[in-house]
């Protein structure tokens, strides 16, 4: 039998989701797929286009991971374009010369941005917004430019004005209607997003038609020409006035098109040729073109599931959006404007703090038909499952969107009242259910949840969500969600570094007594010792703290399997003189260490025997080392790149941050250990993304992410702001430092511990950036002691007496381990098997060594 | 049943372990808590075959004391020597005594 051929044109976020959903739930060695995309790269996440400007990375936007379309054996045919289909012999034939056959055909064409028919507005300082080439296009001309224009006050038109505003051009919004978002708001939302907008410097100009764009002016490159007889000078143009169905191909074709535009299409997505697919914004469903792309993701699984023979129907889309334009939230629902016959509305409006919020509901008051809200969505996800999921009201549905403060409690909507198809997560289309089946399969955490259905990993707006669904299912189960220490303590991490802090406990014992029972374990010592390290900063071999130490921190070393031990000073930034370097080789030929460059800049010598450490890190110290601290659950250290001082491509000095960040942070304790990297541009030598806290030189300032991880569980860093100077920069850090400290589990990295965050970055960045807690001014005066605090823990240890005796292998003999033994390898040693130390011995149950 | 001295039982670090040498064989000591209960039993972790045992966290599970080992965390019980996750693997364990503020095992 002979595969069917299958061939996609486009390779958007829609078309690029329906290989996704064919992989899902296709065999695809049954299937021969060829996908033509236009643009010199394949799919990326056109929702966050505007991050491109932050990031400056293509890869950063990227929906394709890496190698996906190897794996399955799709053909992307990429920078090439269809130009003609056959449809009678079945053939596409593409820009060079290729003819491609096909059994059924998918277009997922997209559209393209309309820009009315106004004279001028084909000058080369005029753009419009929609793929990477057009962001590059903009940048290029912003740099030599002190204003610009968008043209049209629509969602993406803001988004524009928000990049303009973060490229630090004078910016200026032009919308032909009298309100913003015309769309989605009603005219009080539309007028608050404006204010607010305005406050931040932008200048909106309602109800202007434009006619013409001259290429000349008195301050600027052109001057627009408005109906009404006014003008404005601007530099450059950017046009964001709408989008049309690309629909080209398809009228070249004879397809039937729709009478607005778009590729007309069924319940399954089929166009009148029966065997050709039309998907996302190309198409048109019911005369009508979504350009959204929940919308365009929903056709695309109605799409394979009708190849594959699997009852699906596309049935209309829900147009409901929250989003963040310039800083400011707004979320629309439904019928935003209240144009149902006899609706009612509930409203709050609160201009203090430029918030707006606006329900409006059924004639009868049961239902909700459609919300507004601008400065403040935190009810969207409520209201929105209200909406979707047909829920009746609560008896005063005007307590939806009330404060606090205005005393009506909140109803809990409970996510027991939503059914099982209820979508939660509309970026990935997962239901309630099928949170509800992972969970029941075992998966009781936040990032378990995220990792296996992928919900909450799109725009992460349904998190919040996603936890009440989780923590109700699990009570359901009866699961008792536990986040208890140990049997030792019936306390979470977090309760206890309060109490600890709070009570000013300064012992394991004082800690026991107050608030717990037994005598500890290997998982509490640990995690109090740090708490108290962490809190008070004092050496982690004191007499009252030396007990608690887990195996690093007991003799400030790394044991290897052998039970010798790793010694790694601090270089920080990764910087080390040829002097110092001179004296570490010294050192490791007299002690005959191993050594080796490791994985965080620096070097490492190995197979120390304990009684000769102090011996070696006093030579150490002499020679200006000190501990690089490769033991605790602390920062180990920055990672640079060379920077601006040598770097030929380097827009700031990594290394001189780098040095000044690790010797800030050097020494303190944290629940697990951090790694940190400064990048001097946006290449990234330093791979900052992938370390707990990254920074990334713009030419601007610093770009701040946080929790990313390499190791077991590849994260990037989220990005916590941008273009920061480094005095802001340190505050950040400072308080993201303590408040991970203070809010993490045992033994839990950022990464996770980010995951796991209610809210997630967006959650952090309130803390951290606007004070949500109003706790910043204790994070950093905590953090302040911490390093006010710090010494050398090697320096006190071997000027300690009492320290000293413990380093001894035998507390009544000088000798040795005599079971320390090293064989010869690529001229330096390496500990012996156990065989090569008993050459004659056949080897107990646990070490035979079995023959080839 | 010989008994040799091998330390001042405040040598011992309360909450800790130490090792000694005593004919010939290594035996870690550890003193749980400020008084003069101590427990001895051999250095040697058997899943690694290294002598590190005394370099552990002294724990506490099922109502009995156990040291951790410092490699990969088995526990091994302070009175009898018996490993918690593998109840077929056991390190021999020692009598000691404590007599006028003095450590002495025999092994």
């Amino acid at each position: 039998m002979s595969k069917l051929k299958l061939v996609v044109i486009g390779n958007g976020m829609v078309g690029h989701r329906y290989l996704e959903d064919l992989v899902d739930k296709a065999d695809l060695s049954q299937l021969d797929v060829t996908v033509f995309c236009e643009e010199p790269r394949v799919a990326y996440d056109r929702v966050h286009l505007s991050s491109y400007f932050s990031h400056h990375t293509a890869e950063e936007l990227s929906l394709v991971k890496h190698g996906f379309y190897e794996k399955h054996g799709i053909e992307v045919l990429l920078g090439e374009r269809a130009i003609n289909i056959n449809r009678e012999q079945k053939v596409v034939y593409s820009s060079t010369g290729r003819e491609i056959n096909y059994d059924k055909l998918v277009m997922a064409t997209g559209s393209y941005p309309w820009v009315p028919p106004i004279k001028g507005s084909e000058n080369k300082d005029c753009f419009v917004y929609r793929t990477i080439e057009d962001l590059k296009a903009i940048e290029g001309s912003a740099k030599k430019s002190k204003s610009g224009a968008v043209v049209g006050g629509g969602l993406l038109g803001l988004e524009a004005a928000g990049a303009l505003k973060a490229l630090g051009v004078e910016t200026h919004v032009i919308e032909f209607a009298p309100v913003l978002m015309a769309e989605q708001l009603d005219q009080q939302g539309g007028l608050l997003l404006r204010n607010k907008i305005e406050r931040m410097g932008v200048q909106v100009h309602t109800s202007k038609n434009t006619l013409e764009i001259q290429a000349q002016g008195e301050h600027a490159r052109n001057t627009m020409q408005f109906a009404d007889e006014s003008k404005l000078e601007v530099d450059f143009i950017v046009f964001s006035t709408g989008i049309r169905p690309q629909d080209k191909l398809a009228r070249q074709s004879e397809l039937t098109i729709a009478p607005r535009g778009g590729i007309a299409i069924n319940d399954q997505c089929l166009s009148s040729d029966e065997d050709i697919y039309a998907i996302g914004e190309c198409a048109s469903w019911n005369e009508s073109f979504f350009g959204l792309v929940a919308p365009g993701y929903k056709m695309a699984q109605v799409a394979v599931d009708h190849l594959l023979g699997n009852n699906n129907a596309f049935e209309g889309a829900d147009m409901s959006a929250k989003l963040k334009l310039l800083g400011v939230k707004v979320g629309s629902i439904g019928d935003a404007n209240g144009r149902t016959p006899n609706c009612k509305s509930f409203v709050y409006q609160n201009d203090e703090e430029g918030v707006y919020k606006r329900l409006i509901v059924s004639e009868d008051g049961k239902k909700l038909l459609g919300a507004v809200l601008v400065g403040d969505t935190a009810d969207y996800g409520n209201l929105l499952q209200l909406k979707l999921n047909d829920i009746d009201l609560p008896e005063h549905p005007d307590t939806l969107i009330l404060p606090a403060h205005a005393g009506a409690e909140k109803p809990a909507m409970g996510a027991d009242s939503l059914p099982d198809s209820a979508v939660i997560c509309s970026c990935f289309d997962v239901t309630k259910g099928k949170i509800a089946a992972a969970v029941a399969d075992g998966q009781t955490t936040m990032a378990e949840i995220k990792a296996s259905t992928n919900a909450g990993t799109g725009c992460g707006g349904c998190l919040p969500l996603i936890g009440q669904v989780l923590n109700a299912e699990l009570a359901k189960a009866g699961v008792e969600v536990n986040n208890h220490l140990c049997e030792h303590f019936e306390y979470s991490r977090q309760e206890l570094f309060h109490l600890i802090r709070i009570e000013g406990l300064k012992s394991f014992d004082q800690v026991l007594t107050k608030h717990g029972k037994g005598y500890g374990c290997e998982v509490c010592k640990p995690a109090v010792g740090s708490i108290m390290a962490s809190c008070w900063g004092d050496h982690v071999l004191a007499p009252q703290l030396v007990s608690l130490q887990d195996t690093n921190d007991n003799f400030l070393g790394n044991m290897q399997k052998d039970g010798t031990y790793s010694v790694i000073p601090r270089m920080p930034g990764g910087e080390v003189t040829p002097k110092a370097l001179g004296v570490l080789a010294e050192v490791a030929e007299e002690y005959k260490l191993y050594t080796k460059v490791t994985g965080a800049q620096r070097i490492g010598l190995f197979g120390a025997q304990k009684d000769d450490l102090p011996t070696i890190w006093r030579k150490l110290i002499e020679a200006g080392y000190e501990t690089g601290q490769a033991y605790g659950k602390a920062l180990r250290m920055a990672k640079t790149c060379v920077g601006s001082t040598w770097c030929r491509f380097g827009v700031q000095d990594s290394v001189g941050l780098g040095v000044m960040l690790e010797n800030r942070y050097k020494g303190i304790r944290t629940p697990h250990k951090m790694k940190f990297g400064v990048s001097g541009c946006t290449r990234e030598c330093a791979e900052a993304q992938g370390k707990d806290l990254g920074i990334i030189a713009t030419d601007a300032g610093w770009n701040m992410y946080v929790g990313g991880n390499g190791g077991m569980k590849p994260r990037h860093g989220d990005l916590l702001a941008a273009d920061l100077d480094q005095a802001t920069l340190l505050k950040y850090v400072d308080r993201f430092m303590m408040f991970y400290i203070r809010t993490a589990d045992k033994l839990q990295r950022t990464s996770v511990w980010l995951e796991n965050l209610e809210g997630g970055v967006d959650y952090l960045r309130e803390v951290i950036v606007n004070d949500k807690l109003g706790i910043n001014q204790q994070l950093e005066a905590d953090v302040t002691k911490l390093i006010e605090n710090f010494s050398c823990e090697w320096t006190d240890t071997i000027n300690d007496e009492v320290q000293l005796k413990r380093f001894a292998h035998f507390i009544n003999s000088d000798q040795r381990d005599n079971n320390v033994v090293f064989v010869d390898e690529r001229e330096q040693h390496r500990p012996a098997t156990f065989s090569e130390k008993n050459p004659g011995a056949k080897g107990d149950i646990l070490h035979v060594e079995l023959e080839a | 049943m010989s008994f040799e001295t091998v330390c001042k039982l405040h040598d011992i670090t309360p909450g800790t372990g130490i090792c000694a040498l005593v004919n010939g064989a290594q035996v870690a000591l550890f003193r749980p808590r400020d008084d003069e209960q101590v427990f001895a039993i051999n250095n040697m972790d058997p899943f690694a075959q290294s002598n590190v045992l005394s370099r552990g966290l002294i724990v506490e599970h099922q109502g009995q004391l156990w040291v951790a080992s410092p490699l990969k965390k088995q526990r091994f019980n302070l009175t009898s020597g018996e490993c918690l996750e593998n109840p077929t693997v056991s390190v021999a364990s020692y009598p000691v005594k404590v007599s006028a503020g003095k450590v002495a095992v025999s092994a």
